[in-house]
């Protein structure tokens, strides 16, 4: 592994995260904004749990889901029509050390996520279990799963359907993630067709993890890994470095 | 020698099919190390896939392609710390500085150049931090040009490197190409422009519907062309009867511009003669006579045009 090309990949990869207005507004702003507003505002009641045992773990996945899918996806997306993609190409960087990099900058921007997310939880009254560390590990799956769906619409649509794929799809998952108010909420046709996709999978999983005593639901779980599977092998599949 | 190449690339019976179409049909062509090849041809013509199957892009469907001894397409990573490329168009994030794109670059070779001094090398200080979104059209080209250098590549390729350059930028970055040449690195560069061709490159090869057409040194290429005539008078002249009238067939004379123009045929006293009396017949006034070999633009023209019929 070209190891100077990587470093130097991943600081330029986290400095135009940095840069982006739109990326910061999705991965902090929105996740942050949601856990103040839903903590503050009873909008939705919760049955079981007080709202901010719910609201960290749906956030905390809802990070996840916005950098791994919606950040990353759009970004690479663009470079793809760029031709940057193509150009790294025939540097000494190779595509697994472009590949580290992106990794790099998705797990670095997460765990400032996770840090002010958990902060500010602590701040609205949270108390953090035991449960912390499965829970990372759980995040990390999702963010395999949520960079495998990203990396599939950057690497198959045009750069414009992409953004909009992207940023309706994290909107849809929003809606049907059990992020901000629970999944019972749903008409009931409408929650079995959620529990079928990946960010409610990932929340009721976080959520399971950091409950206590804790409990990772077994269905959920199966359909979190299915997703962490198969979708970065359709990216695989079917990614072009050309538009 | 290192790799066994002697050559800087060799190039043999290359194939390349997209569906039914044949984007390269049969090309064989060797460059020796040190030179400034160039490849021009009409749009579709096969440069870029060419091109781009000597830095790795392409699988041929048929033939061999070896550059510096590998294979672009097998030993990409023993290939690519010792290439240059620049693209015809793109390659540039739009969200990073000259300065920093070549800092992130020049991360990526073994031995690179130093940043700062490519960046004055193709005259960009003046923008090393501005963003490549806010860059002309031509800044970006010698961006892009300074990055294919980054990484003090032995064979570059340059895919229309002068397109959207300003005459100034255009002369720097012909110096810049004689300087490599001088260093002993070995040029490809794919052009539209004669000109370029033939003030720039060694050698050259015409290429037309994935063939390459005719192939040599520029000075070489222009002697296929017959020393023409050339004269200047009223526009509009009647060509065929000024055909009849030297004895030629029709197709041999020709308007080049308005009021030039050219006789394909070797200039004898009596062809002189006959236009000379021609002209006085029908009251047209002799403004310049003489005889020129063809420009590379016509050869070029000629060649590629032959067959559309």
């Amino acid at each position: 592994m070209n190891r100077s090309g990587v470093v130097a990949q991943t600081r330029i990869e986290l400095m135009m995260t940095l840069r982006r207005g739109e990326s910061l507004l999705v991965t902090l702003v929105i996740p942050l904004g949601i856990l103040v507003f839903f903590s503050k505002v009873d909008a939705v009641k919760v049955d079981s749990s007080t709202s901010i045992d719910f609201l960290v773990p749906g956030v905390l996945a809802l990070a996840v889901m916005s950098t791994a899918m919606v950040s990353l996806g759009i970004a690479t997306g663009f470079e793809r029509r760029y031709g940057v993609l193509k150009r790294l190409g025939v540097t000494p960087l190779s595509r697994t050390g472009l590949l580290a990099a992106k990794t790099a900058n998705v797990l670095a921007v997460e765990v400032l996520q996770a840090v002010l997310i958990i902060a500010t939880g602590v701040a609205l009254g949270w108390d953090p279990t035991a449960g912390i560390l499965p829970a990372l590990g759980l995040l990390l799956i999702g963010t395999v799963a949520f960079a495998g769906i990203g990396m599939l619409m950057a690497g198959t649509l045009r750069a414009e359907a992409n953004l909009a794929a992207a940023n309706g799809l994290f909107l849809v998952l929003l809606f049907l993630g059990g992020m901000a108010y629970p999944l019972a909420k749903l008409p009931d046709a409408v929650e079995i067709f959620a529990k079928a996709l990946p960010a409610a999978a990932l929340s009721e999983c976080v959520r399971g993890a950091l409950q206590s005593p804790a409990h990772i639901p077994v269905g959920e779980l199966l359909v979190l890994l299915v997703w962490a599977i198969g979708a970065p092998l359709a990216a695989i599949r079917f990614f072009r470095w050309e538009e | 020698m290192n790799g066994g190449a002697q050559w800087a690339i060799e190039v043999a019976g290359l194939e390349k099919r997209y569906g039914d179409r044949r984007a390269v049909d049969g090309i064989s062509l060797r460059i020796a190390r040190g030179e400034v090849f160039g490849l021009l041809g009409p749009n579709g013509a096969g440069k870029t896939t060419t091109v781009e199957t000597l830095e790795g892009y392409r699988t041929p469907d048929a033939g061999t392609v070896r550059v510096l001894g590998l294979d672009p397409d097998g030993d990409g990573p023993s290939l690519r710390p010792r290439i240059g490329v620049m693209l015809q168009e793109g390659g540039l994030y739009p969200g990073v500085k000259p300065l920093e794109a070549l800092r992130l670059f020049a991360a990526f070779y073994p031995d690179p150049d130093d940043p700062e001094r490519l960046l004055d090398l193709v005259g960009l200080r003046d923008v090393a931090g501005t963003y490549v979104r806010r860059l002309s059209g031509g800044e970006c080209q010698r961006l892009s040009l300074a990055l294919a250098l980054v990484g003090r590549p032995e064979v570059v390729f340059l895919d229309e490197p002068t397109a959207g350059m300003d005459p100034r930028a255009r002369a720097t970055t012909w110096q810049l190409v004689r300087d490599l040449r001088d260093a002993g690195t070995t040029v490809v560069l794919t052009t539209h422009h004669m000109d370029e061709a033939e003030h720039l490159c060694d050698r050259l090869a015409i290429i037309d519907r994935g063939r390459i057409v005719l192939e040599g040194s520029p000075a070489d290429i222009t002697n296929v062309g017959t020393h023409d005539v050339r004269f200047s008078t009223a526009a509009g002249l009647d060509l065929p009867a000024l055909a009849a009238a030297l004895s030629l067939s029709a197709d041999t004379v020709s308007e080049a511009l308005p009021g030039e123009y050219r006789v394909r045929a070797e200039m004898t006293p009596e062809l002189v003669a006959d236009l000379a009396v021609w002209l006085r017949d029908k009251g047209f006034g002799l403004i310049e006579l003489r005889t020129e070999r063809a420009t590379l633009e016509e050869v070029f023209l000629q060649l590629t045009r032959e067959g559309d019929a």
